[in-house]
């Protein structure tokens, strides 16, 4: 056996002894991958802060097999609507629970268009395994992130999603992603989305804490954007301090694809997001953001790695932080162009607005680009408060707690004017506006609940 | 209403008010001219409480409070009101939540209800007249992207708004056009009682063609040196400021 000195063997053990349980019932296809998983794993390990793509954000000291671990547990026992529910009768949207990782059927009320799937993972992968075949483990970098290969020698859970061909999902898909339970516990969840081509769909994760356990999540979600599909994608994080999440979302998009992807770190306690798009196709476009507004000792590492393989692509980044206190923040905005990525026009920016002296951010842009007829621009800010901007409110009148509330709202509001759903963008508004007034509340979602102003989420 | 006592002011170690000496009226206008770089907009600023300059000497009474003790948003809950010679752009701040905030914190100040929805936008409606605002304006970000005209009408239509007792203007006219100065003149004019007071400050005679003083100030190195009625202001149209410089200097 191949040992890297310092290295943390607990969780290969676990997998070793566990192996069976893991395996059981699961997709063959799904299980296949896990040897090559092992073999990728035993070579990465966890990554520590001295793996150049982890160096703001050392994973190590979190993953370990220290916590609970649920394997045969295929389901929730309890209801979910003794936890977690919408006071709105007719939910516009398609609202699917996961607990601890794992899917929670009948959680779905609503009529989906023909042939369109939404469900659990372990199930699905074993009904349609010509898309596990085709997909599952071909767009994450197994053995490339030693993440993506724990998670892929654990996976048995997660959401699957399949539009096909031609289908338009009007009504938004949102996950709502719920950690609870009083034991400590690890989870590593897996998702599949397939939007075959001439789709659409709106996808949420909404992911959430409602115990103070602490929570160590690693989540791999793959998304296949098929020619001249369109997904608009959203994760609202809004879990404790005591939570450490690493959220893998990778997709691929094939030609005339439009990817909107929107990442808001409302509350967490360390947060860790690899955003991989690959722009496949010709005239595949992608518009990816973020906001993340941390305090305390809260961290936020926003990698994201955009991929021109081929000619007449469009990438847009924007990722905006808010740091309090001693939070500490990490962007790393890697652009790679391929030799013949001709015409390709890649965008990214990363502005911070730090509240103290104490706060850190470690901003990076990583381009290479191998064509010569692109248009490519990068740009990262560090700042502080306008003060010329904070007296001119105060001279009308507004408290300075008040000014400096609407100036970090006026400078997160970019972001939030990303979203494409007006109903989103709407309680994102009031849960950022919540964020900053020091009043989120763990029930507080990213779930749409019927309209704007009936909102009425909570949880027991 | 203001009683201004020998008021130093510095900036970076540096002294810009030199002894300021200063008495307005419920309703007075009093407009103070000066060169530039003279601490016209210095004074405005240490009236309303800017932190980036220090006070070392002297007092400042505003309706009987000690003004100079007061934080710059209670200055303004209590009637003090400047308009800025360079207002500030806010991007993602709209104009609509930020004068319903400004409006409301003034209210709660005073222990009255906040203004309904209807209500503020009534009055919203009925100021931007008043100031002849574009309305498209208050449905943007405050002042982003507006001309250097617009940011002027905005700080009329602002004060409008807020109805303060006590209201500098610095430089409000400069860079308008002429019809845009007879809107901000004629917004002055109108807002104009017999309980409130004002303060022009400007460089050109121009503006007060159109809003009468009742004392012209002319200040000079940071210190006030010479006050007289409105003819003052059309002396130094003709003759500029040398002589004053020079009346000064010996
Ligand atoms: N923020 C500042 N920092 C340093 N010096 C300043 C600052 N603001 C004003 N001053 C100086 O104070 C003096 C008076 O400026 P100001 O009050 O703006 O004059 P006015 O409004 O009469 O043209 C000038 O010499 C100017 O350079
Ligand atoms: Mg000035």
């Amino acid at each position: 056996m191949v040992k890297i000195a310092e290295q943390d063997t607990s969780l290969l053990n676990l997998f070793n002894e566990s192996r069976n349980l893991i395996e059981k019932d699961a997709s063959p296809l799904v299980n296949q991958w896990r040897t090559k998983a092992e073999e990728a794993f035993r070579q990465l390990g966890i990554p520590s802060n001295k793996v150049e793509a982890y160096k703001y954000t050392n994973l190590q000291p979190w993953f370990k097999a220290q916590y609970a671990y649920s394997f045969s547990e295929n389901g929730y026992q309890g209801k979910i609507d003794e936890i977690f529910k919408c006071d709105v009768e007719s939910m516009e949207s398609h609202t699917v629970f996961m607990v601890n990782g794992k899917f929670i059927p009948g959680s779905n009320g609503n009529v989906l268009p023909q042939g369109v799937v939404i469900g659990s993972f372990f199930e699905l992968a074993k009904k349609h395994s010509h898309i596990v075949e085709k997909y599952y483990s071909k767009i994450a970098p197994v053995t490339e992130d030693g993440m993506v290969a724990l998670n892929t020698m654990y996976a048995t859970d997660g959401i699957f999603i399949h539009v096909p061909a031609g289908k338009v999902v009007e009504k938004p898909i949102q996950i709502v992603n719920i950690l609870t339970g009083e034991k400590d516990l690890m989870v590593n969840q897996r998702n599949l989305i397939v939007i075959e081509e001439n789709a659409q769909a709106r996808v949420l994760f909404c992911d959430h804490t409602l115990t103070q356990s602490r929570f160590v999540i690693n989540s791999v979600t793959e998304a296949q954007i098929d020619g001249t599909s369109n997904l608009d994608f959203y994760n609202i994080q809004n879990q404790h301090n005591g939570t450490i999440q690493v959220g893998g979302y990778y997709f691929n998009q094939e030609k005339q694809s439009v990817l909107n992807a929107n990442y808001f770190t409302l509350h967490t306690g360390i947060a860790r997001n690899n955003i991989f798009a690959r722009l496949g196709g010709e005239h595949a476009e992608n518009h990816i953001s973020g906001l993340y507004l941390i305090d305390k000792n809260q961290h936020v590492d926003n990698f994201s790695y955009i991929n021109h393989a081929v000619p007449d692509c469009e990438s847009n980044e924007l990722f905006k932080g808010v740091m309090d206190d001693a939070s500490t923040g990490a962007f790393t905005g890697r652009i790679l162009v391929a030799k013949d990525a001709q015409r390709t026009n890649a965008y990214q920016s990363n502005n911070n607005l730090l509240l103290t002296e104490n706060a850190k951010m470690n901003t990076r842009p990583q381009l290479e680009i191998y064509a010569d007829d692109v248009k490519c621009s990068h740009g990262a800010t560090v700042g502080q408060l306008d003060d010329n901007a904070l007296f001119y409110l105060r001279a009308r009148g507004i408290s300075k707690e008040e000014a400096n509330i609407l100036l970090r709202f006026a400078f997160a509001y970019e972001v939030i004017e990303k979203i494409q759903m007006p109903e989103l963008k709407e309680q994102i508004r009031e849960l950022v506006e919540k964020r900053f007034r020091g009043e989120l509340d763990k029930c507080d979602s990213c779930v749409v609940c019927g309209q704007v102003d009936k909102r009425g989420l909570s949880c027991v | 209403m203001l009683k201004i006592k020998d008021l130093h002011a510095k900036i970076d170690g540096k002294e810009i008010l030199r002894g300021i000496n200063l008495e307005v009226k419920a309703g007075e206008i009093h407009a103070i001219m000066g060169p530039n770089g003279s601490g016209k907009s210095t004074l405005a600023a240490v009236l309303t409480g800017n932190e980036a300059f220090e006070v070392n000497e002297g007092a400042v009474e505003f309706n009987g409070q000690d003004l100079l003790d007061m934080a710059p948003e209670d200055r303004a809950r209590e009637g003090l009101f400047l308009s800025f010679q360079y207002p500030v752009e806010i991007p993602g701040v709209s104009m609509t939540n930020f004068m319903r905030t400004a409006l409301n914190e003034q209210k709660k100040h005073k222990g009255e209800d906040p203004l309904s929805a209807s209500d503020f936008l009534k009055l919203m409606r009925d100021r931007k007249k008043l100031v002849d605002i574009d309305s498209d304006l208050t449905n943007r970000s405050v002042n982003e992207g507006f001309s250097g005209g617009e940011k002027k009408k905005n700080e009329i239509f602002q004060m409008a708004m807020l109805d303060p007792k006590l209201a500098i203007l610095d430089e409000t006219d400069s860079g308008l056009d002429i019809d845009a100065l007879r809107i901000v003149a004629n917004g002055v004019n109108k807002l104009k009682r017999s309980d409130n007071a004002t303060i022009l400050i400007t460089h050109y005679q121009r503006l007060l063609d159109y809003i009468e003083p009742d004392y012209v100030h002319v200040l000079y190195k940071g210190r006030i040196v010479k006050s007289a009625g409105k003819e003052l202001a059309r002396e130094l149209e003709e003759k500029g400021y040398d002589w004053i410089k020079k009346e000064f200097e010996e």
